[in-house]
């Protein structure tokens, strides 16, 4: 049986001895960690997850992540974090954490009426 | 309308002006701008200045281009080909407000007239005529000396560009302002990765220190000004060489430092040779590969 490894997001990529990998080829892209990075472009407000990549480390991811998803004038501020370092809710508690939310109306704004001069509701 | 072949349907989409050899859907660079040239500048000095600075970029750009395909890592080929890309930029500006001064060169002897100034200079002229420095036409060698020459390259136009912005050509300086942007994140980006190799792993070390064994005979002739850059220095428009060694030298040797590479000798100086047509084989065959498409097809469209 193979492990799984989650790489953010390149999906779960199988490892494992059964799984002939080439040797030396991924050794180099293995060496560099992967990152997730999020760009807060000209309009927006928050940082929004736009892909990911390996670089050798945190400097040059903010690098690469400039030159792969700012080229087009998208963004004024990026994020980089080691996708190893994220701790995401798992797949099989998907029913436990989020379906006890779904028939909760009230929680929602919408009996509220909105001042006008609040903004970015 | 009907069109014979999809290449027909993209030139057509394009206005039927697409030229393929350099794509379809540019824009004039200089378009909307005052090319008038200040009184007391020598259009023709001016013009060939404009080579000097348009030719380091358009060839720089070209041995980055290089390695597209090649790179180890798709993230370093994307930055390589960011880094080209801005140097072409640079290279279309410079080479226009050349041809706008009229400094073609032979290059109209050979290029059609509906081959538009910048594309003239840049493909139909031949190595003797090109006025870039041996700095930016020797070949690249491994990616540790490629980032060596880009980290020497960019730190002498950055600071050839900061003081150009206050060139009397105000196209010249409207085209520095715009590159020290560009220039500055080369010369970090290459700083960042000479540090990187130099202290990184013995094997990335001893590969840096090559490189920059192998780049620094190349900074002989860079410091040297030609007779046409000290009539237009003394005219307030152009930028010594000679007054960026302080900053240049104290960069590339704060940088090196860091990296625990060993600064070799300052080569002494020589007279200029790329700067006045004088070139090693490695150019003709760097334009044989920049220019053989737009000469075997001149002014052929898609």
């Amino acid at each position: 049986m193979s492990d799984l490894t989650a790489e953010g997001g390149h999906g779960a990529v199988p490892t494992g001895p059964e799984v002939p990998v080439e040797p030396g080829a991924a050794t180099t892209r293995r060496d560099w960690p992967l990152y997730e990075v999020f760009v807060r472009g000209k309009r927006g407000l928050n940082h929004v997850h736009v892909g990911s990549l390996h670089a050798p480390d945190e400097e040059m991811a903010v690098h690469a992540a400039r030159d792969l998803y700012t080229r087009r004038n998208e963004g004024v501020s990026i994020w980089v974090v080691r996708a190893a370092d994220i701790t995401a809710s798992s797949p099989d508690e998907k029913d436990p954490m989020f379906t006890p939310s779904g028939d909760k109306v009230y929680r929602h704004p919408t009996f509220y009426e909105i001042p006008e001069n609040v903004p970015h509701m | 309308m009907h069109e014979e072949t999809v290449y027909d349907a993209l030139d057509s989409a394009h206005g039927g002006e697409g030229q393929w050899a350099f794509g379809t859907g540019f824009d004039e660079p200089l378009a909307g701008v005052d090319t008038t040239v200040p009184d007391g500048i020598d259009p023709a000095d001016l013009g060939e200045y404009c080579l000097m600075l348009g030719d380091d970029a358009l060839v720089l750009a070209q041995r980055l281009t290089e390695w597209m395909t090649a790179a180890r890592e798709l993230e370093e080929e994307v930055a390589f080909g960011n880094t080209a890309l801005d140097l072409l930029g640079q290279a279309r500006l410079l080479l226009a407000r050349a041809g706008s001064v009229g400094v073609l060169g032979r290059s109209r002897e050979r290029a059609t007239p509906s081959i538009p100034d910048e594309d003239a200079l840049a493909y139909f002229r031949d190595p003797d005529e090109f006025r870039c420095t041996a700095l930016v036409a020797a070949p690249g060698g491994d990616f540790g000396q490629t980032m060596v020459r880009l980290l020497a390259a960019s730190t002498l136009r950055l600071a050839v560009f900061t003081r150009l912005r206050d060139s009397r050509d105000p196209v010249l300086a409207a085209i520095a302002a715009k590159g020290v942007h560009e220039l500055t994140y080369h010369r970090d980006h290459a700083a960042r990765w000479v540090l990187r190799l130099g202290d990184g792993t013995p094997e990335s070390h001893r590969r840096a220190q090559a490189g920059v064994d192998a780049v620094w005979p190349l900074l002989a002739d860079v410091f040297s000004a030609t007779d046409v850059e000290r009539r237009l220095v003394a005219a307030g428009v152009a930028v010594d060489p000679a007054a960026t060694r302080s900053e240049v030298t104290a960069v590339l040797t704060q940088v090196l430092g860091q990296a625990t590479l060993r600064v070799p000798e300052w080569p002494a100086d020589v007279p200029p040779r790329g700067r006045v047509g004088e070139h090693s084989p490695d150019l003709t065959a760097l334009l044989a590969t920049l220019q053989g498409l737009a000469r075997q097809h001149p002014a052929a469209t898609w």
